[in-house]
């Protein structure tokens, strides 16, 4: 081969892997992405996070809402996880306030993470909490048991569709996890 | 010998070393296309074992041969094996043994990486097959590893199986910056892009496809292997992962994936119509064109894959409707085939045979195809053997009757003599029977509910099992068939023309058949004929 015809395999090659690494970097690139495109269009049922209401809660009485709450625990997590009622009626705007209840039976210290779900899906960013143990995490001793109040608002500008919406939590066994987090902090 | 290699003069030897050694350190284009194609083959036949374990499981209701963890292992095997291991290295292979000729170069742009690109290959798949003898089994949770599944609930295998995918995809990485280095550079002189056979056009736009969609694979099994041993969430809910972004991920690699598979097998079949129809590639340019569309459309409908996992309405829309302006470029090209046939003066030697059955078969898959491009329906036909029946139409009688029909069509030039014509057209009725039987039943199985990836199923569904079963043993066992007329062909045959077939054009039917060693160290001249 020329010299010439080197120069040029050269710079075709170069450019090549460029795109390669930024493709495999694009790959990544989808996980925040992805996350971004979820938040805005509440896609997954996902809520927000802790939500800090600007002016005082005005309820919208003319309408009512039937919110539901399940309790599931991951495969393998033992805990006793449930709430204090299955479903609730409200009015959009207002604060509610309902209770969950978690026990550790294991006879070791344990820590739990719980993930909500909203399902329709597009009702989720209507969903405000102000106030939830899947914020957090728990870590309870063997046999120690807690309460754990959540107060949420459903926003006024809901659309008329929904007239009730399901509130899934589901209770995961982070023990491994943390204690691996502490040890390396 | 042609006047073009009588012009060749090197001072350094003109053939192959001899010995092992000479397989191991080639960086010969020809040599390597060799080792490819063979590698592929032995793929074939390890992954068509597992589906004949797969059909003879089935071949009855209830579980008589193997348990259904076994089972599970055998379906993603035979998937993994038979996507990366035999169909993407036979059309490298291809693609080693014709672009330097077909373009009038001495060689590949980058041969020593050549080289490394094929011998990566044999220790991924080692390291894969390892796997079933290993505690816990082979990986068990389909060759489209959805997390959770290929995760938290994996066999310990999973690494290797995530290192063995991470080697494969180096290795096409390497094979497609040289496909794309040698077309862009080493053309003849005077040679423009738009001169190029459709083969080699068809593999420039693969090539592309490659790069752009390999490191997200090797990107979504870098995640997975984070998950499991560095305790990062990218699908794991409880740390805020999620699920469905693996889908996501996966089929942003999955489909164009897919017609990494197929684009290769629309330039083989550009090249075989034309020389036993006797007329030129009907719609050149348009050929072209639709390719380069079908590249990149199938960068954005791959939710259709997801129809299930609960999109809004308007992505279910979205991806339908974008799904089916793909059959738009894809007619196109049926179209050219046939209007190439049209009053062509056809013969039907063994590659022109398994074309046709090509044309026809490939055309019923995308049909399938769009059924379930169709939102509302693919709720039905999501993970039944509807879908099996689908991706077998296109995968073999399209993209693995080609690869055969190629074999059939160039094999008189690698080797030099003819093979035996009866014996590649029982080869060829033997396959398009079996296919037909094992596959054609799926639909009505499919449609009736039968869900896919079970080692046991409803009495309902028994008879077409059964057929599917025999025309799977039949398919199989021709390909022993398709392996000795292969062998008689190497070790001797009727001597071949240079042309070989009285209607083909193109660079690499103007060398002496067997084609030497090294070709086109001269620059061909005459580029009237080039574009076949
Ligand atoms: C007109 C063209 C095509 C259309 C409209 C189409 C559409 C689809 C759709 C909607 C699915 C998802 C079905 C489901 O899981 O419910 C699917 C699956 C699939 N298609 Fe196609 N397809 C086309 C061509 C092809 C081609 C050319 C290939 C490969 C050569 C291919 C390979 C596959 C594979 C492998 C799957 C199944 C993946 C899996 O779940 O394991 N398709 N196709
Ligand atoms: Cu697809």
């Amino acid at each position: 081969m020329s010299e010439e015809a080197d120069i040029r395999t050269l710079r075709t090659v170069r450019k090549l892997l460029f795109a390669v690494v930024g493709m495999f970097v694009f790959g990544f690139a989808l996980v925040p992405l992805y996350d971004v495109i979820c938040d805005i269009t509440g896609l997954n049922g996902k809520t927000a996070g802790q939500y800090v209401s600007s002016e005082p809660a005005v309820a919208d009485t003319s309408r009512t809402i039937t919110i539901q709450f399940l309790t599931n625990n991951n495969a393998g997590m033992p805990w006793e996880f449930r709430t204090e009622k299955r479903a609730m009626t409200v009015h959009p705007g207002e604060l509610n306030q309902i209770d969950f209840y978690a026990r550790n039976p294991a006879d070791v210290t344990m820590t739990a993470q719980t993930i909500p779900s909203v399902t329709p899906y597009y009702a989720a960013r209507y969903l405000h909490k102000t106030e939830c143990f899947c914020f957090d995490q728990q870590q309870l001793a063997a046999g120690e048991d807690i309460e754990m109040p959540m107060r949420f608002i459903i926003d006024r500008e809901i659309p008329a569709d929904i007239k009730s919406l399901t509130l899934s939590y589901t209770m995961f066994d982070i023990t491994d996890q943390h204690t691996s987090q502490q040890a390396s902090d | 010998m042609s006047a073009v290699i009588e012009e060749h003069h090197d001072d350094h030897h003109h053939g192959p070393d001899k010995g092992i050694m000479r397989w191991v350190l080639t960086t010969n284009h020809k040599d390597i296309g060799t080792l490819y194609l063979w590698f592929s083959f032995i793929m074939f036949l390890v992954g068509g074992t597992m589906a004949l374990i797969i059909r003879a499981e089935l071949f009855e209701p209830g579980l008589q041969i193997v348990q259904p963890e076994f089972f599970n292992q055998m379906t993603t095997m035979h998937g993994l094996i038979m996507v990366f291991g035999a169909v993407m290295p036979a059309f490298v292979g291809l693609a080693n043994w014709l672009i330097p000729m077909m373009i009038g170069a001495p060689d590949m742009a980058l041969p020593r990486m050549n080289n490394y690109s094929f011998w990566i290959l044999p220790f991924a798949f080692g390291m894969l097959l390892s796997t079933l003898f290993m505690e816990g089994g082979a990986p068990d949770f389909g060759w489209t590893f959805y997390a959770p599944l290929s995760t938290e609930y994996a066999p310990p295998s999973v690494t290797f199986f995530i290192f063995a995918v991470h080697l494969a995809g180096i290795s096409s990485i390497m094979g497609s910056i040289n496909v794309i280095v040698t077309i862009l550079n080493l053309r003849a002189p005077g040679m423009t892009l738009m001169q190029m056979p459709l083969f080699v056009w068809t593999w420039l736009i693969t090539a592309y496809l490659l790069i752009a969609v390999m490191p997200v694979l090797a990107g979504v099994v870098t995640m997975m292997l984070m998950d499991i041993h560095f305790g990062t969430a990218f699908f794991n809910a409880a740390g805020g992962g999620d699920p469905v972004l693996f889908q996501h991920v996966f089929w942003f690699f999955g489909h164009p994936e897919v017609y990494i598979m197929i684009l290769p097998a629309f330039g083989v079949v550009s090249a075989i119509i034309p020389t036993f129809a006797r007329k030129r590639l009907f719609g050149y340019a348009s050929m072209v064109y639709a390719t380069a569309s079908i590249a990149f459309l199938s960068f954005i409908v791959w939710a259709h894959h997801m129809f299930t996992v609960g999109m809004p309405l308007a992505g279910e829309l979205y991806f339908m409707y974008a799904t089916m302006l793909i059959a738009v470029p894809t007619g196109v090209k049926v179209f050219n085939w046939v209007a190439t046939m049209w009053q062509g003066a056809m013969t039907f030697e063994t590659p022109m045979l398994f074309a046709i059955a090509f044309v026809i078969l490939f055309t019923i898959g995308g049909f399938s195809g769009l059924m379930l491009a169709i939102a509302p329906v693919d709720f039905q036909y999501h993970d039944t053997y509807f879908v099996v029946a689908h991706f077998h139409y296109v995968l073999v009688p399209g993209s693995v009757f080609s690869l055969m029909a190629a074999v059939y069509y160039w094999l008189p030039k690698w080797t030099g003599h003819m093979y035996d014509e009866a014996l590649g057209k029982t080869h060829f009725w033997l396959s398009f029977i079996g296919i037909n039987l094992t596959f054609f039943p799926q639909h009505f199985t499919g449609l009736a509910g039968m869900p896919r990836r079970i080692p046991d199923y409803a009495l309902q569904f028994a008879e077409f099992n059964m057929l599917s079963s025999c025309g799977a043993f039949l398919f199989g066992f021709s390909q022993l068939l398709f392996l000795f007329i292969i062998i008689k062909c190497i070790r001797g045959g009727k001597q071949a023309t240079d042309q070989v077939w009285e209607g083909a054009h193109g660079l690499e039917w103007t060398v002496s058949s067997p084609a030497p060693y090294h070709t086109f160290s001269t620059p061909p001249e005459d580029l009237r004929e080039a574009h076949g």
